[in-house]
């Protein structure tokens, strides 16, 4: 009865973090412009049982692709374990499924203990990749401290929660075997089964404790990881299935209209304006600053980022050696955002606080090296857009601070008095006609 | 030596006439100024006369898409030229525009519909891969590519842009040369580094030129015909195999020029 109240309470704890903090990372996405995705909803359910559920983009690098997905699978799957701690933990029971389903709850528990020894190969699979063999996109710059971090606990974590419900697993074994109590007979599990000669020469009694601990272990650490999920990079396990759903499903090399502008420029060709567009007001920006700029969906996109670096490994620019990292336009935005979440949480200036995405994060060197070749929005699989956020910067450098590189002002220049990027006279344009025609002439 | 059975007739001197052609060659403003690109639009000329298909061109009525100012930030000069253009283009009735720069395609074909203009739009692959399908253009015997090496150089605004991969490597094909891939090819393909109104200024600060790190690429299929589709990239790929001294071995080439070139007409 006192681990029922406890659990109860450790739970009523945990949703309450929880709700708190998915209403923070609601608000924070809020913070973005407003942009309407509700169309072609078969495709994009498509789109996300691919992508997301599928992890069909993952494939495109086979290797870490095949140890990801022992630990996606063993995540969804082991889940239904959870399941029935809880509802253990809050019945009072244990094992609650056994009963019902028999000889074949042994075979689905010893299919989750092998899927728990799978994650734990793949978690140290990757914690080898990481730190031994140190993988280059795992040590950008944009990777030092915090994220390096993060990643390895992230890994570490894993690991231990499977260790956990292994050996909580072959303590009951025994438990069962001295006839405790409350233990179902379930008979022996596939992996778990192995770890019982460890366990064999304890007295009943540290059994229990073992096992109760293993259990409450097992739990509140699930508890807390699923909270630290949402303050890390690994937010990418729930995010990754709304990203995708709202995914752009243009081509790529379609740029979002500016239907501001759109009035303005018609109104100085003499044509006539949409009404339907709001005429621009006083204080109205061109392009991205800051992250309330961007649209919700750009700040989806850098929550949904898990900073595996795909996008970076194939920049060009970055290969290259430039500054700009496509991930790390991911992280700043994040980062970004959270900062004036907080600062608003706690009353404070929030987004007037003095700093903006562009110039505390973000550099003009750093957008100004983007070819807008799209191999970073191809590279993610979870489908982000940083050349999204890129070119709205670009716009806020051009129209509101004139800030372009001189090159570029020249070629403006050009664009507007000969109509062509480059110094040409326009009366020349048709000038390979004649030479084509009479080319000695 | 003269060329005066070519026509090149402007949708102005058609509209005189009463006519209107089937299809508008944009030619874009590499395509007009560019002296290396110039010989692209004209080898591209050539097949169109040869096949006889019923294009027209706009002559000194054509201004620049405004796709470098949009990539660079300029919103206001981007929509400005797009709204003249589109004024010309629907004031002769184009409904169809075959082009050979991708920059281009990728504004007339995505962007334009969203200030007003909507044409069909490909890019001179797509028009020269169906011409090969309907027998149109083919290789006469013995062609010179017989038994050479091509590689293919991936513009990032028609393959992962738009997804055009298959149309230039089908107009390769043709050639009966053996197509080599690069490494990174199709939609891993590595931009030639003048994308994103590049083209336009230095490279920011860094350990490499992006163009030279994709020509070593090419170099290393051991092609010696650089197969592009993308006047940016045919600047780039052409410095790039400068850069490395490989301009006697190794030669870059449009996909136009190349089936020109096989057809007897250059």
């Amino acid at each position: 009865m006192i681990a029922q109240l406890a659990f109860l309470v450790v739970l009523g704890i945990f949703g309450f973090l929880i709700f708190r903090r998915i209403q923070r990372i609601k608000q924070n996405i809020h913070l973005g412009k407003s942009q309407e995705i509700n169309d072609r909803k078969d495709e994009r359910l498509k789109t996300m049982l691919l992508v997301a559920f599928g992890q069909k983009k993952m494939f495109k690098r086979l290797l870490p692709a095949f140890f990801h997905f022992l630990i996606y699978a063993g995540f969804i799957l082991i889940n239904i374990e959870v399941l029935e701690i809880v509802l253990d933990g809050l019945l009072g029971t244990h094992r609650l499924f056994a009963p019902f389903l028999g000889s074949f709850y042994t075979v689905l528990i010893s299919f989750f203990e092998i899927l728990a020894v799978l994650v734990i190969l793949a978690c140290v699979v990757f914690l080898i990749r990481r730190n031994i063999f140190k993988l280059d996109r795992f040590h950008k710059i944009e990777m030092k401290g915090w994220p390096t971090l993060d990643a390895n606990l992230i890994l570490v974590i894993e690991t231990v929660l499977m260790l956990a419900i292994l050996s909580m697993n072959a303590a009951d074994q025994v438990l069962q075997t001295h006839g405790a109590e409350h233990y179902t007979q379930t008979g022996s599990f596939l992996i778990s089964g192995f770890m019982v000669p460890m366990f064999e020469n304890m007295s009943t009694s540290s059994l229990l404790i073992l096992e109760r601990s293993a259990w409450w272990f097992h739990i509140v650490g699930i508890f807390a990881f699923a909270l630290y999920v949402t303050y890390s990079k690994h937010l990418h396990i729930f995010l990754a299935f709304p990203n995708t759903y709202y995914s752009r499903l243009e081509p790529k090399g379609k740029m979002g209209n500016m239907p501001e502008i759109t009035n303005e420029v018609k109104l100085m060709l003499g044509m006539p304006a949409d009404d339907s567009v709001a005429p621009p007001v006083e204080g109205m920006k061109f392009g991205a600053k800051d992250i309330n700029d961007l649209t919700w969906k750009n700040l989806m996109d850098a929550y949904s980022c898990t900073e595996c670096g795909r996008c970076t490994s194939e920049c060009p620019a970055n290969q290259t050696g430039k500054k700009l990292s496509p991930r790390k336009i991911m992280m700043d935005t994040r980062d970004r955002m959270e900062e004036v979440g907080d600062s608003l949480a706690k009353g404070g200036k929030g987004l007037e606080d003095g700093k903006s995405l562009l110039g505390d994060y973000v550099t003009k060197e750093e957008i100004n090296a983007c070819t807008s070749c799209n191999a970073c929005v191809e590279a993610c699989p979870v489908n982000i857009s940083p050349l999204e956020i890129i070119l709205q910067m670009r716009r806020y450098v051009a129209m509101e601070e004139s800030g372009s590189p001189q090159s570029w002002n020249m070629m403006f220049q050009n664009v507007e008095t000969n109509f062509a990027p480059w110094k040409f006279a326009p009366t020349d344009r048709f000038n390979w006609a004649d030479e084509l025609k009479s080319p000695n002439a | 030596m003269t060329n005066d059975n070519i026509q090149i007739p402007t949708v102005a001197e058609m509209a005189a006439k009463g006519e209107a052609p089937e299809i508008l060659f944009w030619v874009g403003c590499a395509g007009s100024f560019d002296d290396r690109y110039k010989a692209v639009t004209k080898a591209f000329v050539q097949i169109l006369n040869n096949v006889g298909i019923k294009f027209a061109v706009l002559g000194p009525e054509e201004t620049c898409t405004g796709d470098p100012a949009r990539r660079a930030g300029n919103e206001f000069l981007y929509q400005m030229q797009a709204m003249a253009n589109i004024q010309v283009l629907d004031g002769y009735g184009i409904t169809k525009i075959v082009t050979a720069c991708p920059h281009c395609f990728n504004t007339l074909k995505n962007e334009y519909p969203e200030l007003g203009g909507n044409y069909e739009v490909i890019h001179h692959s797509e028009l020269l891969q169906q011409l090969i399908n309907d027998g149109k253009v083919g290789l006469k015997e013995g062609g010179t590519f017989k038994g050479r090496k091509i590689t293919y150089h991936d513009s990032c605004f028609l393959g992962r842009a738009n997804n055009v991969y298959e149309a230039p490597r089908k107009v390769l094909e043709v050639l009966d040369a053996e197509l080599v891939e690069m490494k990174r090819c199709k939609t891993n393909g590595l931009c030639c580094g003048a994308g994103g109104a590049q083209m336009f200024k230095d490279a920011e600060p860094g350990k490499k030129e992006i163009n030279v790190e994709r020509t070593e690429e090419a170099l290393g299929t051991g092609a010696d015909t650089i197969a592009v589709g993308c006047p940016f990239c045919m600047t780039m790929m052409a410095d790039g195999v400068k850069n490395k001294e490989k301009e006697a071995d190794v030669k870059v080439k449009d996909l136009a020029e190349l089936i020109a070139e096989a057809e007897g007409l250059l």
